[in-house]
């Protein structure tokens, strides 16, 4: 582990350079004990793979007493702590109009599409952070048959919710945006709604389960969704 | 009521400081470009330091008041005039109800604030009036301004003190003990701009001679450059092997290097994480200097410690402090309830 300078406001703690679920545990460790027990002058953090960065104000604390509080938080021992594991559960319908690149994904995995459905909902990833776009989790654990390698000639716009796969990595576009991934299903919940009293559905150390639905039941979901009554089921174990 | 835009530059936002305690979840901090001369135009017209105001970019817009109002225009000299009478920037001005604000393109500096006594009568999204256009949301529905909009304040009676003059009275001496809500302009850039930076956090990336590239060469802004990142071109900073890390966060002025070997300073809309080497980061108190370059300009980057970046900063943050000690708070949103009853009863219709 080690404390890296990032300007006069804000500093690193890297924890190691590789992505692994167990530095990633490290990192949220911090991150959440700083949500519940905040040190004064930390104004934001931002958990990413392997390291947090800190914002924090020099007016109200030095880097060195930060590093001093940061380094005994970190340095406490996870494994005799049991973290609870939240699963927030993803409603996907598959395939059809909202999985335009299914065939693509079949043709490169040689897995059927109920084989990749099966495959790709019976996993739970892991949220390493978020961003590119507000919401967007970069997910961890996906099963490597389901590898498939971006799309040649990038969309201009990929529609809000879309679920899709690209080479190793699985996601959803919180926001529609250009990008290169093969669409497999969409989901009818806004994973980021500046109009929610939470704006995001889940956060960074969180996982994400995809629950297959029908177009039936995407369309319920989606009004219930608009009017504000929807409530993506979560597990804590 | 407020103002109704009659011309306006393709980049003019509403901007306060900046959405706080999203970054976490990939939400862009959002937030004024040059700090000090937003809060600047806030402090001179009686404002909280951190209320929305108008930030424009190389262009100023124009616009009639539709109730008396207190303004005043910092940062890049936009030349305003009211009923075509020039107005000096940093200098709080009264106008009346009807009368036209009219700005040209920047003369010097690149980015300019209009701050309205009492703010804009606008919603906070997510804690803050920031707008940010790329996920649609704040300031004036979502977007940058365009002509014909019409933004309200949050009072339609302004308060003065005796330091306030209308702009075709602006020669007359003030008459009470209040002093003039003036200030003089931040002095013009220098040519190029020296820009302060603490080397880290991702300097070991690279070589001895890529560090001293940094710090030696001369940079100059390209047209690519906007709220997100400031591009530069110049000498290509050498890396050890590649530049491109795990991933992490990206701070405030972070000088990263891509593929091609020049630097773009991230600034306000910077998106909250990269996968980018940062060889250094440009200090608070010089992010306002980079914020007035325009495309063209250029600068050198001067290595400095943290210590004397974290004291500079501290001096910027008295500067600000003592400002407000110079101008009392002539409104405040919390006891007026943000609204006075006349705006009150126009939406109630």
């Amino acid at each position: 582990m080690r404390f890296l300078t990032a300007g006069d406001c804000a500093l690193v703690i890297e924890f190691g350079n590789e992505i692994s679920g167990a530095l990633n545990a490290r990192v949220k460790h911090v991150y959440d004990w700083l949500k519940t027990k905040p040190i004064q002058g930390v104004c934001e953090t931002v958990p990413t793979f392997r390291s947090l960065l800190v914002y924090y104000k020099p007016e109200l604390i030095s880097f060195k007493s930060l590093c001093e509080k940061l380094e005994k938080i970190s340095a406490e021992d996870l494994d005799c702590k049991t973290a609870p594991k939240r699963i927030i559960h993803i409603p996907v319908a598959y395939g059809g109009q909202f999985g335009e690149d299914t065939a693509n994904v079949c043709a490169h995995t040689g897995l059927s599409e109920k084989e990749i459905i099966d495959v790709h909902s019976g996993t739970d990833y892991l949220i390493y952070m978020l961003g590119f776009l507000p919401g967007f989790p970069y997910l961890g654990g996906m099963d490597k048959r389901l590898n498939t390698p971006r799309l040649k000639n990038p969309r201009t716009k990929i529609p809000e919710g879309s679920v899709g796969i690209g080479g190793e990595q699985t996601g959803i576009y919180p926001l529609a945006s250009p990008g290169g991934w093969q669409l497999i299903g969409r989901t009818p919940v806004k994973p980021y709604d500046p109009s929610r009293e939470t704006p995001f559905l889940y956060k960074a150390g969180d996982y994400i389960r995809f629950v297959p639905v029908t177009f039936d039941e995407y369309k319920r979901i989606e009004e219930q969704a608009a009017s504000g009554v929807y409530v993506c089921a979560e597990e804590i174990l | 009521m407020g103002i109704v835009i009659t011309n306006v530059g393709p980049a003019t936002t509403v901007q306060d400081a900046g959405r706080i305690g999203y970054m976490a979840f990939g939400f862009q901090a959002s937030g004024a470009m040059d700090m000090t001369a937003f809060r600047t135009a806030n402090i001179l017209v009686g404002n909280d330091r951190d209320a929305a105001a108008i930030e424009m970019t190389l262009i100023g817009i124009s616009g009639e008041f539709t109730s008396d109002a207190v303004i005043a225009v910092t940062g890049a000299d936009v030349a305003p005039s009211v009923n075509g009478i020039s107005i000096p920037l940093y200098q709080a001005i009264k106008v009346r109800k009807g009368d036209v604000i009219s700005c040209s393109f920047a003369r010097s500096g690149c980015r300019a604030y209009l701050a309205v006594q009492s703010g804009f009568y606008l919603k906070k999204v997510m804690g803050s009036y920031s707008t940010n256009t790329k996920c649609k949301i704040g300031g004036y529905l979502g977007r940058p301004l365009q002509k014909g909009d019409l933004l309200y304040f949050n009072t339609t009676e302004p308060c003065c003190d005796d330091g306030i003059l209308y702009a075709d009275r602006l020669l007359e001496a003030s008459a009470g003990k209040a002093p003039i809500r003036k200030i003089a302009p931040p002095e013009a850039l220098t040519s190029p701009s020296a820009i302060r930076a603490v080397l880290g956090p991702q300097d070991d990336y690279f070589t001895d001679k890529g560090i001293k590239t940094l710090f030696d060469g001369e940079y100059k802004l390209t047209n690519d450059s906007d709220r997100m990142g400031i591009k530069l071109d110049g000498e290509i900073i050498e890396s050890k092997s590649g530049a491109d890390i795990i991933s992490d966060g990206i701070p405030l002025g972070a000088v990263q290097i891509p593929s091609s070997g020049k630097p773009i300073i991230m600034t306000a809309d910077r998106q909250t994480v990269g996968g980018y080497a940062k060889i250094a980061v440009v200090i608070s108190a010089d992010i306002p200097v980079i914020a007035q370059m325009k495309p063209g300009d250029t600068l050198r980057f001067i290595r400095v410690s943290l210590e004397d970046a974290q004291r500079a900063y501290i001096d910027a943050l008295k500067d600000v402090e003592k400002l407000e000690k110079r101008f009392a708070k002539l409104w405040n949103a919390a006891e007026n309830g943000g609204l006075t009853g006349k705006i009150k009863s126009i939406f109630k219709r």
